[in-house]
Parts: C-alpha cells; sequence; structure tokens
C-alpha cells in the first residue's frame, strides 16, 4: 500500500534517512534545515534501525565526523544551511581527496555572509564549482519538491557509493520548510558488515591477519604520485559525467523559448510558462535535476532549434554561465534573479522575459 | 481543478494548522497539495500567513502574487492581501477587530465571527476551526469525511480526544457564515 503523508522537505530527508538505511546523521542545528535534526530525535532511529543521530559541536566537528564514519564503511550524513556548509569546505575537500562515499545537504538561505534565513541559490557555485581546495567534484542534486527531497536521498546513497563520492543535496529553504504530499519509499536494510567488507574494500573495519594496513588519507607528499591519484579522480568524474546526467523537460516539444531553472525557481517558471502559454508564447523548461554533471547535451540540442534561453535562478546570476557554455553562445541567454532570500513571483519572471526578449 | 488560497492573521491563530489540516485533507482524497509559511524572524503577535494549493494536477509555483481565495484575520492582513485576491476570487473575514472593512467590489465576499462564535462556544482555540468551516461551506473543495481524517493525521495522538470539539467548531463555522458581497 501507498504510504502517501503530508510533510516538510525537512522531516521528508530525514525520514527517508531513515528509510534508506544511513548508519549515521551528525549535524549542527541552523534555521532554515532545524527539522531534518528535530525530526530524527523525536522518531528515535537507533529503536527503529540502529541508526545514530548525534548533534555535534560544530559545522566543523560534523563533516569530520562524516569522514570518520564514511571511512570505517558507513553510510553516513549531515545537513546545514549556508554558514554552515561554508564551514564544512574544507572537510569535503578532504573527504572528496580521500574519496569517501557520504552525503551532504545544503538548505540554502540569503548569503553573503550570516545572510538571512529566507530561501536563495547563492550557493551554487560553490557546490558545482569547488567550494574547498584542489580539483574535485561533488555530485550536486538539486530537488524540486518535497517528494523528490525523499527520493534523493535514497539516490544519494546508491550514487555516493557506486563511485565513491560524496554527494551534495542542494535545496533550498522554501523547499525544505513547505509541505506536499510524499509517498515514502520502503524501508531497505542498513548494510552489515559483510556487505561493507564486500562491496568497500578499503574501509577501515579492522586489518584483515592476511590483508594489508587500510589507510584513509587526502595527503601524498610525492607529486608525481599525487598527480596519478588526480587522474583517477578525472577519469571517475569523466565517468559521471556519462552516466548520471539528470534533468526534466517540460513542454519542450513546441518550445520557441527554452527557461533553464532548478529547484524552487524551476516550480515558479513552471507557472510563469503557463502565463506565457496562455498568451500564445511557446516556453518550455529544462530543469536540470543534476547540477553537477551538468545537463550540458540536452542544451546544446536546443541551440540551433529555439530562439533564446531564459535563465532564472534565486541568485545574481550563476547557473547562467554554465548555460552560457552549454549553448556556446550560439543563442542569447537571458536571465533573471532575485537575491537575498527574496522570491520572484511567476508574474515578474514573465515580465522579465518578455523584456529580454521584446 | 486548482484551489490557490492565502490564510493571514496573527501568530497564535492556528493560521498555519488550518492551512495544514486544509492541506492534509487534501492529501486524503489524493490530490496535489502544497503548504507554504511565511516563516522567518517573525514578531510575537504579529502576523502569520501560508499559501495553500489543492489541485488535480501537478503543483507549478507553491509561492504566488494572486489568489482565488484569501481568508484575512487581522486587519494587517487586510491591508496587505485584499488586493491579492483575483478578480471574481473570494475574500472571507472576521470581522472581528477589523477597522477598515473590504473595499474591493469585483469579489465575492463572506464574513465570519469566528472569534465570537469560539468564545460563545467557550472553545477560543477552535477559532481556525470556525473559519475552515465557514471557509468549505462557501466552497467545498474537499469532503467532510476527509478532512475529519486531515484532522486525526494533523494532530498529535494526544490531542485527539479534541476531535469532536473541532468537528463542532467546523460545523457551528458552515452555519454562521455569512455573504457581504456576491459578484
Amino acid at each position: 500500500m501507498k504510504e502517501l503523508r503530508l510533510m516538510k522537505g525537512n522531516e521528508a530527508m530525514a525520514e527517508a534517512m531513515i528509510r534508506a538505511g544511513y548508519d549515521g546523521y551528525f549535524g549542527y542545528p541552523i534555521t532554515p534545515q532545524s527539522e531534518v535534526m528535530e525530526y530524527l530525535q523525536a522518531e528515535r532511529p537507533m529503536e527503529r534501525t540502529g541508526m545514530v543521530v548525534l548533534q555535534a559541536e560544530s559545522e566543523v566537528a560534523s563533516i569530520n565526523m562524516l569522514y570518520g564514519g564514511a571511512g570505517s564503511g558507513k553510510n553516513v550524513v549531515t545537513s546545514s544551511s549556508s554558514p554552515g556548509i561554508s564551514l564544512m569546505q574544507e572537510g569535503l575537500s578532504y573527504i572528496a581527496g580521500a574519496e569517501l562515499p557520504c552525503l551532504v545537504i545544503n538548505v540554502q538561505r540569503g548569503g553573503p555572509g550570516l545572510g538571512d534565513i529566507q530561501p536563495a541559490q547563492a550557493d551554487y557555485f560553490q557546490a558545482v564549482k569547488g567550494g574547498g581546495h584542489g580539483d574535485y567534484k561533488l555530485i550536486v542534486i538539486a530537488p524540486a519538491s518535497v517528494q523528490e527531497s525523499s527520493d534523493f536521498v535514497k539516490l544519494a546513497l546508491e550514487l555516493s557509493n557506486k563511485y565513491r563520492n560524496p554527494v551534495m543535496i542542494l535545496t533550498d529553504g522554501a523547499i525544505g520548510q513547505m509541505m506536499e504530499k510524499v509517498e515514502l519509499f520502503p524501508h531497505q536494510p542498513r548494510w552489515t558488515i559483510e556487505e561493507i567488507k564486500e562491496k568497500k574494500p578499503w574501509a577501515t573495519f579492522g586489518k584483515p591477519a592476511d590483508g594489508e594496513r587500510r589507510i584513509i588519507t587526502s595527503l601524498d607528499l610525492l607529486p608525481e604520485k599525487l598527480e596519478a591519484h588526480n587522474t583517477h579522480l578525472q577519469e571517475k568524474y569523466r565517468t559521471i559525467e556519462k552516466n548520471e546526467v539528470r534533468y526534466e523537460e517540460i513542454m519542450c516539444e513546441d518550445a520557441e523559448y527554452i527557461f533553464v531553472a532548478y529547484g524552487l525557481a524551476s516550480r515558479i517558471c513552471q507557472k510563469t510558462i503557463q502565463l506565457l502559454r496562455d498568451k500564445g508564447i511557446k516556453v518550455g523548461i529544462v530543469r536540470p535535476i543534476t547540477l553537477y554533471p551538468f545537463p550540458k547535451d540536452i542544451l546544446k540540442s536546443y541551440a540551433s532549434k529555439v530562439k533564446g534561453f531564459f535563465v532564472v535562478e534565486m541568485n545574481a546570476g550563476q547557473m547562467v554561465e554554465d548555460v552560457q557554455l552549454a549553448v556556446e553562445c550560439k543563442e542569447k541567454v537571458g536571465f533573471y534573479g532575485r537575491t537575498g532570500g527574496v522570491l520572484p513571483t511567476p508574474e515578474e519572471v514573465m515580465e522579465a522575459f518578455e523584456k529580454s526578449f521584446k | 481543478m486548482t484551489e490557490e488560497i492565502i490564510i493571514a492573521g496573527f501568530g497564535g491563530q492556528g493560521v498555519l494548522s488550518m492551512g495544514k489540516i486544509l492541506a492534509y485533507s487534501g492529501v486524503m482524497q489524493e490530490q496535489e497539495v502544497s503548504w507554504m509559511p511565511s516563516y522567518g524572524p517573525e514578531m510575537r503577535g504579529g502576523t502569520a500567513n501560508v499559501t495553500v494549493i489543492i489541485s488535480d494536477e501537478r503543483i507549478s509555483s507553491p509561492t504566488l502574487k494572486k489568489y482565488d481565495t484569501a481568508i484575512l484575520l487581522n486587519q494587517q492582513s487586510m491591508d496587505k492581501f485584499e488586493e491579492t485576491v483575483k478578480p471574481g476570487g473570494l475574500l472571507l473575514y472576521d470581522p472581528n477587530g477589523i477597522t477598515r472593512h473590504p473595499k474591493r467590489t469585483d469579489i465575492t465576499i463572506y464574513k465570519v465571527e469566528a472569534a465570537a462564535e469560539a468564545a460563545k462556544m467557550r472553545a477560543p482555540k477552535t477559532f481556525n476551526m470556525v473559519v475552515l468551516g465557514a471557509y468549505l461551506k462557501i466552497k467545498p473543495i474537499v469532503k467532510m469525511e476527509n478532512v475529519n481524517k486531515g484532522l486525526k493525521k494533523s494532530l498529535p495522538e494526544r490531542h485527539h480526544h479534541m476531535i469532536p470539539m473541532n468537528e463542532d467548531a467546523i460545523s457551528q463555522g458552515e452555519k454562521i457564515v455569512e455573504l457581504v458581497q456576491e459578484v
């Protein structure tokens, strides 16, 4: 039987952690994502599945608890919001370097600095271009509904283990705070020690009598060895780019203009394209679901067919650069954004589009 | 069918929970719903509002500028949201504490003396359910049996003994809602 609930995005992600079989959550409270840990504490996951929930003393501690947990082969997760995610960047770079699978959730709020607690998408560059130091990539997934908030927590567990790579769910305060209908997926058991040993032979679960010591580190003082490691990482990223691009096309079949937006902005744009189609203007949306790897090819394929692209973000213009790169500047790429936690309305997006392409 | 609603009033009036019960009722009849609160550094005694959308189709934007229905429960909300009702739409309000009544002539207006009624019932906390009853009388977008299920799902188990009281408040609201102006 379908298990339907009305839940906040934050609660749905927390419930999904328990159901997907994560072994541990480490976090430090920050608005607008505090419901994640509140929900977990109330649900007592230790009694349901044996999952550990621990409030760390800071975000720096949480991310390093993730390093430790993931290093020992456990499936671990943390969540925070923009300023907290900035504090985690050093740890994330280490985790990417050491190739540890884990999930980091960023429920974005207005910035820079302490900013405010309203929804924003201003951490796009930080999420997809690095944020920490070194040549590394996170797999970045952006849910646009409470349902996807739940589903992607499970997807992240699969992807992070498949590629031995950290995954980030990049969402925002609005999707975290709003309630929608969500169909919960069935419980899947936590991995047993035997499964961890089989699927993660590199993990530090104890030196086997006949094997070598396992060391998890991102330190390699020999340049040639470190370069070889970097080459391996880059090859892995190319495989991810080949296999894991996800996007949704909405009313694109006959579209003369393509909107590009992700997360909450894509929801707002869905209303905008209804308003524009009522006026007889043929518009569609390409909604990137993975922000890294970015759905370049589909955008490029539209470049010769449509009259223009229009990017809408809750920031001053970040993903718009990736769209311009994807379409190789063959078509005009318009942009509209609101910053600081202000949500654009469908009507003002329509006005901005009409101004841009009059 | 798509119904886009703004519910606004003072913090503590039960605006958010009324929206939640309405949204849960929609879930109970397998409709698409969204419930988007104003959240933030709100002041005690300040305003609270929530956008609720109930639809047979996939819901696009959970935040809106124009609404089919505005349920306005204090003066600040009246000042802020009267203009956001679509022409031909519905405005429902409680005149308690309202000094400037709605002026629009292109929308349907109803009023419900919910605060007074809840006080009379000696159950001031059921104020929001009186308002919900009034709204559902005008626009029966969700079936009453699903509202009852929604109530059960929204309230924690320890408060389930209060469900009959809330159901009474809903039917009281249905009875006392008054038409002010129809378009």
